[in-house]
């Protein structure tokens, strides 16, 4: 009886002994997942629920969708072990071009969208070129990229702001997935104004779909004997994620239902998380970050494949920009300034490291959106653009610092 | 006589470990003292316990230095004392002179400006004691290792050095730069400086030190005085792996087949200094379930021969021809050689050949990921499994295949590097310097498995400075110097001395 007992009490020792130890290794995803909601709720509290009302929610994809689809290709970037500062430049150079083909000279946005991501991967070709065949550090090509393509969409523009874009172009970051359920009466039953079932749908189905992967991606791990997560955080850290899911899907609901740029984000974040994840190509990128001596040993192109991540880079920077002139409604020779910063803040805050080979989508993505929070939340309480960039760079350094704390009390 | 240094009953422990367990060691002045134990054993961190690098309070025991009791807190403190640590990873500053370098944080100056005329004279007459005819103005950068070893020997004596520690000195050196070492440390004794070395190679230990003390998991296994009896190498290794080794080579079966691989007309220019050729009309071979050793002196061109034949990964102007299976191939690039069937397993396993901060199992498929993709898709299941089988073929020590490969000792990480490379599936393997810094135990493995490819018929290239291994392993050894064959022994006729008159004698 007493030998059961105190077996019972071992198991249940060792039990919370790996939970801790898993804890501690995984301290970084878990503490940026809390990290986002603390912030979150301190700003719902401090805003007065402003926060989380509807139309802000909506208005905080809106204002953060560029930043995340630059932040996916940066990723890249900065997990090969590179830097692309010029982004910011390359963004507001693509919607000045967009801007001239399409509002001056009257071109067809189906003609010029697909011209403008075409120019966007030439500038990062251009750039990689440099960097990965003539090995001129990224920082420097960038650098001159960053003076290159201000200058160009100061000179594109002749220092004017060019606009209106016509309704449709604006439609691919102020539109709205229109409701296609024939549930209009979900609305009078909950006694709402209005009530989007495809966005609630959506949300929830996505809830789903998040839940039942990680289901299966657990039974197959345990297949291999693969020491996964503890089973207590699966369920905890998934109920949270479904709650957030469907609240905020009921909450865009409630608004005017999806935005258009809110679908290309979750799309292209679900694929470059596929493509850094599970395919050679993204493997072969985290190798050459990590060791590129040892990768090109390994047979492995690593000119090429850095010559690659800066063209992706360049056609997210294009697509970006794209989205915030539609945003804008207008091209302006300051558009993009500065967002370089605000980009690479993103993907450090998100966990990446600053030599290269450590780093997640994902991460990246909710960096992003502590950022989009911080920023949005300080403007909502009226905190002035000095403060607000003081507060930023701190939050940036706190992050890195609990990075290298970690990684030091670690070893 | 009260000797120099006696540590006490050391206990250190690390979460989890108990690295040293009431470890004595007592250094009498004067004396070249060896400490040998495999890998792991805690040999280094004993030496930390005594530099200071964990301060006095952070283990259990005392250490007696020159008759007092020591309390050293800091690297500092312990070289205030004259206790001096040299690494075995260097720690020069590759662009700076070795003036600069011997007086860095000790600069002769007043007043924070540095007196250069007294740091020459005095870097001069250092360099005259350790042999070592270079400028005091000349970068490091531009040494080799040896010397480079002799700068931080001189770097030792010009803060008044009493105990010298020198952490596995030669593990990197060639036999002659290693003899010229081992002759500079006798040399010092004689001046009265005491020396604790770390070594693996127990034919140096034997040759200069007085006493040799055997640590094994964290413990003193013996002490041996080679003053009073005779100390041999068997008894060391019996000491240190607590188990008789009767054989240092596992058996073979020596059957070689076809002619695998050819190499012809091979020469290639050096990769900064296009003028300077580094390999001269190089022509060998190599036959199926054969093990062909490439002897020769550090900077003989063995590494530059291996990597300007795996896909030019080192070289200019490179031309020769390489036939497989009497084919000629194209091993212009990388992914060409590999495709080939050539495979280069390299010397520097940390820079070269593995993403430290990757897992086990992604090093080990990076050499081949479509084997374990789908259109570019990496199969998670099929890539665990390949890394499951590698780690139990090969023995690789570690919870699981999900570790960081930094995480493992030097022994393991160089079976992942195996591992990869067996993955890439070869037909021929080049391993330069497989067993460099890894322990008895481990090197036996290693030698195991080299065994069991060539049965499985695969053609094995093995550079090696160490002798006695390429003696012990080989079938055929070509002997290499400045850039050239300079003979071709068959296992029978080579010998230590063989090799070392054809390299003297051209």
């Amino acid at each position: 009886m007493e030998l059961s007992e105190t077996t019972a009490q071992a198991t249940a020792e060792a039990k919370s002994n790996a939970i801790g130890t898993y804890l501690k290794s995984h301290l970084r995803e878990y503490g940026l997942l809390f990290a986002l909601i603390a912030i979150m709720a301190f700003f719902q509290i401090v805003t007065d629920g402003v926060l989380l009302k509807s139309v802000n929610i909506t208005n905080l994809f809106l204002q953060n969708s560029y930043i995340i689809i630059m932040a996916l290709g940066m990723l890249m970037v900065i997990v090969a072990g590179h830097i692309d500062l010029s982004v910011g430049s390359v963004m507001g150079f693509v919607g000045a071009l967009a801007a001239i083909l399409i509002v001056q000279w009257g071109w067809s946005m189906w003609i010029a969208i697909p011209i403008c991501l075409v120019v966007g991967g030439l500038i990062g070709a251009a750039q990689g070129y440099w960097v990965a065949y003539w090995k001129i550090p990224s920082f420097i090509v960038t650098l001159a990229g960053m003076l290159v393509f201000r200058g160009m969409s100061l000179w594109l523009l002749d220092g004017q702001s060019v606009g209106p874009f016509p309704k449709s172009f604006q439609l691919l970051s102020t539109g709205f997935i229109p409701d296609m359920l024939p549930t209009g009466y979900v609305a009078d039953v909950l006694g709402l104004k209005r009530f989007n079932s495809t966005a609630f749908a959506a949300g929830v189905l996505s809830a789903f779909a998040i839940v039942w992967f990680g289901l299966k991606a657990r039974a197959r791990d345990k297949q291999y004997g693969i020491q996964g997560e503890p089973y207590a955080f699966f369920v905890g850290r998934n109920a949270i994620v479904s709650i957030a899911l469907v609240f905020i899907a009921y909450k865009l609901a409630t608004f005017r239902g999806l935005p258009n740029v809110l679908i290309s984000m979750a799309v292209l974040t679900v694929l470059y998380s596929f493509l850094t994840q599970n395919t050679t190509l993204g493997r072969r990128v985290y190798a050459l970050g990590g060791n590129i001596k040892a990768a090109k040993l390994s047979g492995i192109k690593t000119e090429r494949l850095t010559f690659l991540t800066f063209a992706n880079m360049g056609v997210l920077a294009a697509l970006a920009g794209l989205v915030f002139a539609a945003r804008l409604n207008t091209a302006t020779p300051k558009a993009g300034f500065a967002v370089e910063l605000d980009v690479i803040a993103a993907v450090f805050i998100g966990g990446a490291s600053m030599s290269g080979g450590v780093g997640k989508v994902i991460g990246a993505v909710v960096g992003a959106f502590i950022m989009g929070v911080m920023n949005n939340g300080m403007s909502i309480m009226g905190i002035g653009i000095d403060y607000q960039q003081m507060i930023k760079g701190l939050v940036l350094l706190a992050a890195v610092f609990f990075d290298v704390y970690n990684k030091q009390k670690q070893s | 006589m009260t000797p120099l240094l006696e540590m006490r009953s050391i206990t250190k422990t690390f979460p989890g470990v108990k690295a040293l367990d009431s470890v004595n060691l007592s250094v009498k002045k004067g004396e070249i003292h060896a400490l040998v134990g495999e890998n792991g054993a805690g040999k280094s961190t004993l030496m930390k316990v005594l530099s200071g690098v964990y301060p006095a309070g952070n283990y259990e025991g005392e250490i007696h230095y020159e008759g007092e009791l020591a309390q050293f807190n800091s690297i500092n403190d312990s070289e205030d004392r004259g206790v001096i640590i040299i690494h075995q990873e260097l720690a020069l500053i590759p662009l700076l002179s070795i003036a600069e370098n011997i007086f860095l944080g000790n600069e002769r100056s007043k007043n924070g400006i540095v007196n250069w005329h007294e740091t020459f004279r005095s870097t001069e007459v250092l360099l005259e004691k350790v042999g070592l005819k270079e400028s005091p103005n000349t970068l490091v950068d531009s040494l080799g290792v040896g010397k480079q070893q002799l700068v931080e020997i001189a770097k030792a004596l010009s803060k008044d050095v009493k105990l010298l520690i020198l952490d596995e000195p030669t593990a990197a050196l060639s036999e002659s730069d290693s003899q010229a070492l081992l002759d500079l440390m006798l040399e010092l004794k004689e001046q009265g400086v005491t020396s604790i070395i770390i070594s693996h190679k127990l034919n140096e230990v034997r040759k200069v030190a007085d006493t040799v003390t055997v640590i094994r998991d964290g413990a003193t296994v013996s002490t041996l005085d080679a003053n009073k009896e005779k100390i041999t190498e068997d008894q060391i290794v019996r000491d240190m792996v607590g188990r008789d080794m009767a054989h240092r080579y596992p058996e073979r079966k020596r059957k070689s087949g076809d002619l695998l691989m050819e190499v012809d007309g091979w020469n290639v220019w050096h990769q900064d200094h296009a003028d300077r050729q580094v390999i001269k009309d190089i022509k060998f071979n190599v036959r199926a379930g054969e093990v062909v050793g490439i002897a020769g002196l550090m900077g003989s061109g063995r590494t530059e021969l291996a990597m300007s034949i795996f896909g030019k990964a080192y070289g200019n102007k490179i031309s020769g021809n390489v036939k497989i299976h009497g084919k000629p191939v194209d091993v212009s690039t990388i992914d060409k050689a590999i495709n080939a069937g050539l495979a280069y397993v390299t010397e520097d396993r940390k820079t070269l050949g593995l993403v430290l901060e990757e897992t086990i199992v992604k090093n080990i498929t990076l050499t081949n990921l479509p084997k374990v993709s789908t259109n570019g898709i990496i199969n998670h299941a099929e890539e665990t499994e390949v890394a499951e089988k590698y780690k139990a073929a090969m023995n690789i020590r570690t919870p699981s295949v999900f570790q960081q490969v930094v995480n493992l000792s030097g022994g393991n990480q160089q079976k992942v590097v195996l591992s990869k490379w067996l993955f890439a599936e070869p037909e021929i393997l080049i391993l330069d310097e497989p067993t460099r810094g890894i322990d008895v135990g481990a090197k036996y493995e290693i030698y195991g498995i080299i065994n069991e490819l060539s049965a499985q018929g695969k053609g094995v290239v093995m550079i090696s400075s160490e002798m006695p291994e390429l003696l012990g392993m080989c079938d055929r050894i070509y002997v290499m110097n400045e850039g050239a064959f300079v003979g071709e022994l068959t296992a029978k006729e080579a010998s230590q001395e063989r090799i070392m008159s054809l390299i003297v004698t051209e």
